[in-house]
């Protein structure tokens, strides 16, 4: 695959190393155990379309927040991670 | 060494002034430059290369190209010897020697081709049903038997001589095949201005025309081939790359490729590389792979003398290799009497067409006559006669039966294009009934199929396409150009016409469909009956395709057999998933230069060569070399680091920890960053001052540990593990951007940057004040966990007082262009308190004594609790992994803790990862109380100690228990103690 980093432009995958899925969001501060439980190990494996973090390893070192299909490995979209979460808030 | 038989006396693109001597199982022959080892072969008669997978039925050279089934050979000796090499790739070079395969004791007498009397009892599946026969009798006599049976060559047994190589490419059209369709999209594509790379895997160009008379311009098909190679070699932005094949495609138009660099010579030049892997980013992809000739299957389909049509033409053709005298032509389309002029004008004489149509096209019927043979139509061969050569075939022309005697029988079943690497983008083929074959679908890919591959068989038409296509790959990557003139191709075959024949009904003998796995067509009708009716359960059920050539010639007549047995169309029945390599690849160039030593970096300390001259042992730290150990004259390691542990508890010691992970941290929030991160507070840490820190997993488990230092208001200098030094760095990246981008902190790995070494002992502080004049290091000035940075002459060094023996230490970092400098000062310093290098054992030593933790007890299953530091939870505030460390699981007391364990017996020693159990109890899971996690003998308490992970931890203290090492057949009895063996009081630490 090729991975178009925002800070470094279209670079091969194997600059990239893979975390998963980026959907689940860190327990507020006073979480229950299940919640931080659940954010800790419960983790979706679709097959589909998919947000998942990179981490450009090889790189300029930004945890990436890619929208790609794990079937067709199609990228539709690539995002900072720190943009991401500071318009989540 | 005989003259070559079979060989015309003009013609074909070989050298007959370069004459090349080879050997095939030891009798050696003469070839020519320009040969392969099947087409010499054929040039002196023989045919007969192999034997069958499971029946030894004698094989021959079937084909000219990657599809071969049959002629595999062991290529080379010793340590190059390469099994499973197609002899119909394998140029020839002077003194080539190969190996038939699969054949014991001699290929024309084979004790094993008894399993074609024995094949009712090899049917399909045989291998899946006897695995439910009694398992001794598999392992006793089944699997040996098949194993020797299955041949298929030896791999070489040593080292791999050979250097390989692996190296990228950036193009904007790549065209893989350089035939006539790939040729002209590359000319078009360059022309255009585009980068282009060519990929072909034969040494020259031109394809399938390099074996027909076809002429182009008045040209040969030759000089039209390479007069276009000649033009797009001259485009600085073009690239051809020959003995290249393309044998993968991966996502986002990612292709690797193997590029054969001497895989023609007898070895590689000096320095040379054998073969190189191509990975290639191309923008737009055109695959001219051609299409392969399909067999037809009927009785006895697999005797040598037997091959397809195109392979006899390329052997008269190209190579001037006359394959037979007196031929018969199997075929049931028109490609089949294309041939037949040339195969005449390469001295074969063709006695007749056997034709199943009822309708034959008058092209076709005249191209017959012209070469004066028979055709008979609605005529089908339902066997082949012979022994180890074809000698003639039974035909059954419209109910009459007849006898024709040859030596060579050439069948056509039609064309395949081939699809591999269009079928490996993620689509599947698409059945065309119009050449009664699978052609490329709309692609997932920036990529595109032209001439043969796409199911193009006329010449002229696929020209007019390449041009077109190599265009407009050129212009979506930004680069114009205009159509140019195409060659005049001279016209002499019809349009292409077939109807499909999948087998000849009522053949006698067994007739082959897949000849590399021996799968026959009766394997097929059985599979269906058995209930295997998917195709992919087919080809695993049979076998079918599943060998070297991956089905490129059996797949698609399996298909038609399998449609005809469930009475569906072959497009509902599709077919099996394509995957990479396209051919098989050798691991080596898969490795590269990624071998040995060389696998991955080797990073060395400022200090290193210090070590290197003073006699040092190193010892590896994942890609770090650190000094382990400082022999002198006639010691071991144990009595080296013995030494150096007691020089440094006695008085002085010196030890280079630059491998130690550093990281600068600054900005507003790094007090509130460190403070997260680490479980115990950070918060509050003064200005001048060092702190062991804990870092825990989100997951609650200990991460790593290591000593921060507050340098300034917004400034801190954090140490963590050789080990763990990328993992921190990547999860304090993580946890900044990801988590908390709002945080103001900045922060950069150093560890290069940084030499570091530890000076300990109750000399330490005299030596190191010889060196630092102008800093108080009195203990009252520069207490314990104290640091400072200064300026040492005309660089910044930095100086902490900590200490990982127990011993009064400090750890001096300068840069490390200066460390070897500061290390020599030191030692110079030192020399009246006979100060003394220590290594890793040493350090190992010293730590195990004080009880500190290191990686065999940080490992990814322990707790802050578990390791005896829970204190340093910190109940004030919110830090990574607080949450869960709280689970109950986790704090129950009864878990594997940390203890100290010695032997009281001081002849005795210990091993590391040995469990621990009650001494009365026997060495069985149920029993395990834990494990040792670090050993060491201690030159302070005189016997073995060790650190371990004990169920209940401290609450066992004082008991006996029993160490047992299965692994080392070793038992001894220990006493559970505490882990801080050595001055347990730290009172050697704060003087
Ligand atoms: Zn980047």
């Amino acid at each position: 695959m090729r991975i178009n980093c925002p800070l470094c432009g279209e670079r091969a995958s194997d600059e990239f190393s893979y975390l998963g899925d980026a959907t689940p969001g860190r327990p507020p501060s006073g979480a229950s155990l299940k919640e931080w439980h659940d954010y800790v190990y419960l983790r979706d494996n679709p097959r589909g379309p998919h947000h998942e973090y990179w981490h450009h390893v090889g790189g300029c070192r930004a945890w990436l927040v890619i929208h790609r299909d794990t079937f067709t490995h199609e990228i539709f979209d690539v995002g900072l991670a720190c943009d991401i979460e500071e318009s989540v808030g | 060494m005989k003259e070559a038989a079979y060989r015309n006396s003009a013609g074909g693109l070989i050298d007959r002034d370069r004459p090349l001597k080879f050997y095939f199982d030891n009798v050696s022959y003469q070839g020519f430059a320009g040969d392969t080892l099947a087409s010499a072969l054929i040039a002196n008669g023989v045919h007969l290369t192999g034997r069958g997978f499971k029946y030894h039925r004698p094989r021959g050279i079937y084909t000219s190209g990657t599809e071969e089934p049959n002629a595999l050979v062991e290529l080379r000796e010793d340590a190059r010897r390469e099994p499973n090499t197609r002899a119909t790739l394998i140029e020839l070079y002077d003194g080539l020697s190969a190996m038939s395969q699969n054949r014991w004791p001699s290929l024309a007498f084979d004790i094993l081709s008894v399993n074609n009397l024995l094949s009712p009892f090899l049917p399909a599946g045989f291998y899946y049903k006897t695995f439910m026969w009694p398992k001794q009798f598999w392992e006793k006599m089944y699997e040996p038997f098949i194993r020797r049976a299955a041949g298929l060559g030896r791999a070489a047994n040593k080292p791999d001589p050979d250097r390989y190589e692996r190296a990228t490419l950036h193009c904007d059209v790549l065209v893989v095949g350089a035939g006539p369709a790939g040729l002209v999209a590359a000319l078009a594509a360059a022309r255009s201005g585009a980068r282009v790379v060519l990929a072909e895997q034969d040494h020259r160009v031109g394809g399938h025309l390099l074996s027909t008379s076809t002429t182009l311009d008045s040209k040969s098909a030759e000089s039209w081939s390479d007069d276009i190679r000649t033009e797009i070699e001259a485009f600085e932005d073009a690239r051809l790359l020959t003995r290249t094949t393309v044998f993968g495609y991966y996502d986002h138009n990612i292709l690797a490729a193997v590029e054969r660099l001497a895989d023609h010579l007898p070895v590689p030049g000096a320095h040379g590389a054998r073969q190189k892997l191509w990975r290639i980013h191309a923008s737009r992809v055109i695959l001219a792979c051609g299409a392969f000739e399909r067999p037809l299957v009927f009785g006895n389909n697999d005797l040598p003398g037997i091959m397809l049509t195109s392979a006899a033409r390329t052997y008269a053709m190209r190579y001037a290799a006359r394959p037979g005298s007196r031929a018969v032509i199997f075929t049931n389309n028109s490609s089949g009497y294309d041939a037949l002029a040339d195969l005449a004008a390469g001295g074969v004489n063709i006695v007749a067409v056997i034709d199943p149509r009822s309708d034959i096209d008058s092209q076709s019927i005249a191209q017959a006559e012209a070469v004066g043979a028979r055709i008979l139509n609605r005529a089908v061969i339902l066997g082949a006669r012979g022994h180890l050569h074809v000698r003639g075939v039974d035909v059954d022309a419209a109910g009459v039966r007849e006898r024709i005697d040859c030596d060579l029988l050439c069948v056509s079943g039609g064309w395949n294009p081939d699809v591999h690497l269009h079928s490996q983008t993620g689509t599947r083929p698409v059945w065309s009934p119009d050449i009664a074959g699978f052609i490329p679908a709309e692609s997932r890919q920036r990529e595109l199929s032209i001439g043969g591959a796409a199911g193009q068989f006329d010449l002229a038409n696929a020209l007019i396409t390449a041009r077109q296509r190599g265009l407009d790959a050129a212009r979506e990557c930004g680069f114009m150009s205009s159509a140019f003139d195409l060659p005049d191709v001279a016209k002499g075959s019809s349009a292409y016409s077939i109807e499909p024949l999948w087998r000849v009904a009522g053949y006698h003998g067994k007739a082959l469909v897949d000849m590399q796995n021996d799968v026959k067509e009766t394997d097929i009708g059985l599979s269906a009956r058995e209930g295997y009716k998917s195709v992919e359960h087919l080809k695993r059920y049979t076998t079918l395709g599943m060998a070297t050539d991956q089905g490129k010639l059996s797949n698609v007549n399996g298909l038609g057999i399998l449609a005809d047995e469930l009475g569906f169309s072959i497009e509902s029945v599709g077919t099996t998933t394509f995957r990479p390599p396209v051919l098989p690849v050798a691991i080596g160039v898969f490795a590269g230069s990624s071998r040995g030593q060389h696998f991955s970096p080797t990073r060395y300390t400022p200090m290193h060569d210090w070590a290197v001259r003073h006699g040092a042992k190193f010892v590896e730290a994942g890609q770090w070399l650190r000094p382990r150990y400082y022999p002198r004259d006639g010691e071991d390691m144990l009595a080296a680091s013995c030494r150096e542990t007691l020089a440094t508890r006695n008085s002085v010691g010196l030890c280079d920890v630059s491998t130690l992970g550093k990281i600068d941290v600054q900005g507003a929030d790094a007090p509130e960053f460190l403070n997260r991160l680490h479980s115990n507070g950070f918060a509050r840490l003064p200005v001048g001052k060092a702190r062991y820190g804990l870092m825990l997993r989100e997951d609650g488990l200990v991460l790593d540990d290591g000593t921060t230092t507050r340098l300034a208001e917004h400034h801190y200098f954090m140490t963590t593990t050789t080990a763990e030094a990328a993992a921190v760095m990547a999860h304090m990246e993580y946890y900044h951007q990801a988590i908390w981008p709002q945080l103001d902190v900045q922060y950069c790995s150093v560890t290069e940057q940084w030499a570091s070494m530890a000076i300990a002992g109750p000399n330490s502080r005299a030596v190191l004040q010889k060196v630092l004049t102008r800093i108080d290091l009195s203990n009252e000035a520069f207490p314990f966990l104290a640091a400072t940075e200064f300026n040492l002459g005309n660089f910044r060094a930095r100086l902490f007082r900590i200490s990982f023996s127990g011993e009064l230490a400090y750890e001096l970092n300068v840069p490390a262009g200066y460390g070897e400098s500061l290390w020599q000062a030191l030692m110079n310093a030192g020399k009246e308190f006979g100060i003394t290098a220590y290594g890793t054992e040493a350090l190992g030593i010293m730590r195990i004594e004080k009880g500190h933790i290191a990686g065999p007890e940080v490992n990814g299953q322990t707790t802050a609790g578990d390791i005896g530091l829970g204190s340093m939870l910190s109940s004030k505030k919110e830090f990574i992994g607080r949450p869960l460390a709280a689970r109950e699981a986790l704090v129950d007391s009864a878990r594997e803790q940390l203890v100290g364990i010695r032997c009281n017996d001081s002849s005795m020693r210990l091993y590391a990862g040995a469990h621990l159990v009650e001494p009365d109890k026997a060495a069985v899971i149920e029993n395990d109380l834990g494990h040792v996690t670090s050993v060491t003998y201690s030159p302070m308490l005189k016997t073995w100690i060790a650190l371990a992970l004990l169920k209940g931890g401290t609450t066992n203290i004082g008991k006996t228990l029993k160490a047992v090492n299965p692994l080392m057949k070793h038992e001894v009895n220990v006493e559970v103690v505490s882990s801080q063996f050595f001055d347990p009081e730290n009172t050697r630490l704060h003087v």
